[in-house]
């Protein structure tokens, strides 16, 4: 068994579909499978939730086995300690939303005592005025928070979410998303979080797995994930790195923060952020340049002294360089021809500029 | 007006129709269930053995029963070694022929609507730890609720207003086997129109009713048809 305190390896056939996955994920934060549709993300979430039995099968989350086709284990849906939250919400039609949330708690009454942490999920998702309702009286978002909070009044040992946000417009998702990151911070459940939207890869991951045609293509946390050269994340328009930093200092005069990362720290504008706040900030590829020298007359703020420690190219005219700043990684996107005007290879010391930075969370 | 005899055939025609329906929930909901999810390859074969009632004469189910049924027949023989006798011309032997005869109209309602209820609830019921059993009755039933009105409503009255069948298997014995349907055809037979009236109108104003009062539950439900 490997290192990771969720283990899961999957042999699914279903003739035209096959799943062939074999993982560890890390036994807390939000763990996200990512893929196109038919990837075989959702197959996979399925079953870890025992929701399909594959023919092969290890499924162990934090020493318990769910799973073990070697020696015909199995254990049923309703006996495994998970959340799972569906695509659509998938509520109880013929419930309203209390009677929903009760659900589950009524099931378990004899484990969970009198449902402890009902009422600080009710209140974490913002749903205590709606319980009376019935589910076709509620909007799309107020369903799946709903639907988050039936999963996670159970307090389970793990929290499967099937593209939670998918069915929903770019309004609801802003409302839903705050709450899934509350959540992972005020109950510390691990999330498996299924997505093929990379805003919500960059906002959630902690770490990432990336699927294609029912296998999984590579597995890591999400900074090593997207500056990983030979993995398209890295290559893509839209390609970013994402570090995680504290907010250290306010410069009231330029309205600047200071946000400190692993070895390294940027002058930051718009954060409207306390002291000592976590915050998560994208830096796009694109917006990275690189020159030789520090440059001492610029309006980039932030150049920061950095290592090349990889390149690859596009064969259209660009070059992916990958960089070490502090222990962070960097991803920068420039054209083939400045690559070798400046001579850049592996081992390289640059300095990088780095023209905008946009806040995650 | 009502004779005493009518009054006897009415009240048999009642306590037939209200057991066979109350049998016909019992066996056709585990079946209909089972039709509902299976992908076995006997599931068209059950489906059709299930919808013969709706196409065949009823003296031909009549006839096959009776004979089944009847001394020399395999039923016949099994209830004869169990001390039961021989079921044509008896309370139960109708009772029997009358849930074969009816159950398509149980079967095929609550067959509709579980199939309508698709397999997400139940999938969401399982993550939040309740068993199959458990979800059959917290989220199915009541999920169901408008095919078990459908189909309690549509087996009632289809026995009540069944004739050959009853005939072939159950005879016309007065207070055993006679009910309303035979004691009409008694009554014309006698030439005793006046009588035949009362009943004949009296069924035809019930069960108009009834179904009245079912499709109009129904309209606020439109997923949920009588027949598919």
């Amino acid at each position: 068994m490997t290192a990771g305190a969720i283990n899961a390896r999957f042999q699914l056939d279903y003739g035209s579909f096959k799943l062939e996955a074999d993982l560890s994920l890390p036994g807390s934060g939000i763990s996200v499978l990512f893929g196109d549709s038919g990837s075989g993300k959702t197959s996979l979430l399925r079953c870890m939730a025992g929701l399909e039995r594959p023919q092969r099968g290890f499924f162990g989350i934090n020493g318990n086995v769910w799973q073990d086709s070697d020696k015909n284990l199995f254990v049923p849906t309703h006996r495994r300690s998970l959340g799972y939250v569906f695509q659509d919400a998938n509520l109880f039609p013929h419930l309203n939303v209390s009677e929903n949330l009760q659900f589950g708690l009524k099931r378990l009454a004899k484990q969970l005592g009198n449902g402890a942490i009902l009422h600080p999920v009710i209140d974490l998702l913002g749903i205590a005025h709606l319980l009376e309702r019935m589910p076709d009286r509620l909007s799309g978002g107020e369903r799946q928070r709903v639907a988050i909070a039936r999963a996670l009044v159970l307090n389970p040992a793990i929290l499967l979410m099937d593209e939670p946000l998918a069915s929903l417009d770019l309004k609801r998702k802003q409302e839903v998303l705050p709450f899934l990151l509350k959540l992972q911070q005020e109950f510390n459940i691990p999330i498996v979080y299924v997505t093929h939207s990379r805003q919500e890869v960059m906002q959630l991951a902690d770490f990432l797995v990336v699927l294609e045609n029912g296998a999984v293509q590579a597995s890591g946390s999400l900074p090593d994930m997207l500056t990983r050269l030979d993995l398209p994340l890295a290559q893509d328009k839209e390609a970013a790195s994402v570090w995680q930093g504290k907010v250290t200092g306010y410069d009231n005069e330029f309205q600047l923060s200071n946000v400190e990362f692993n070895g390294v720290s940027l002058s930051l504008p718009n954060i409207e952020a306390a002291m000592d706040t976590r915050v998560r900030v994208q830096i796009h590829a694109r917006d990275v340049s690189l020159t030789l020298e520090e440059p001492n007359q610029t309006s980039i703020l932030n150049v920061l002294p950095a290592m090349i420690t990889g390149l690859a190219d596009d064969h259209s005219g660009h070059t992916f360089v990958r960089l070490a700043c502090g222990q962070e990684t960097l991803l920068a996107h420039i054209t083939r021809k400045s690559a070798q005007l400046l001579g850049l290879h592996k081992g390289k010391p640059v300095f990088a500029q780095i023209k905008g930075t946009s806040l995650l969370h | 007006m009502l004779s005493p005899s009518d009054m006897a055939t009415l009240w048999l025609t009642f306590k037939v129709a209200s057991i066979s329906t109350l049998l016909m929930l019992l066996l056709g909901t585990p079946l209909a269930w089972w039709l509902a999810r299976t992908r076995s390859r006997w599931k068209g074969f059950c489906n059709a053995l299930v919808a013969m009632p709706l196409v065949l004469p009823p003296t031909v189910l009549g006839f096959y029963l009776l004979i089944l049924m009847g001394p020399n027949g395999v039923i016949g023989q099994l209830t004869g070694k169990l001390g039961l006798g021989t079921l044509p011309f008896t309370f139960s032997g109708l009772i029997v022929a009358s849930v074969l005869y009816s159950m398509p109209f149980v079967v095929q309602p609550l067959q509709a609507s579980f199939s309508a209820i698709g397999r997400q609830p139940l999938e969401a019921a399982a993550t939040l730890r309740a068993s199959p059993l458990d979800t059959f009755f917290s989220v199915v039933l009541p999920l169901a609720k408008p095919g078990f009105l459908t189909a309690t409503i549509l087996g009632f009255t289809h026995t009540v207003g069944e004739f050959g069948v009853v005939l072939m298997v159950g005879g016309n014995i007065p207070g055993v086997t006679r009910v309303v349907s035979v004691q009409i055809y008694n009554h014309v037979e006698a030439l005793e129109y006046p009588q035949a009236h009362w009943l004949a109108g009296g069924l035809l104003v019930f069960s108009f009713t009834v179904l009245l009062i079912l499709y109009s539950v129904l309209k606020t439900q439109p997923s949920s048809q009588p027949f598919k």
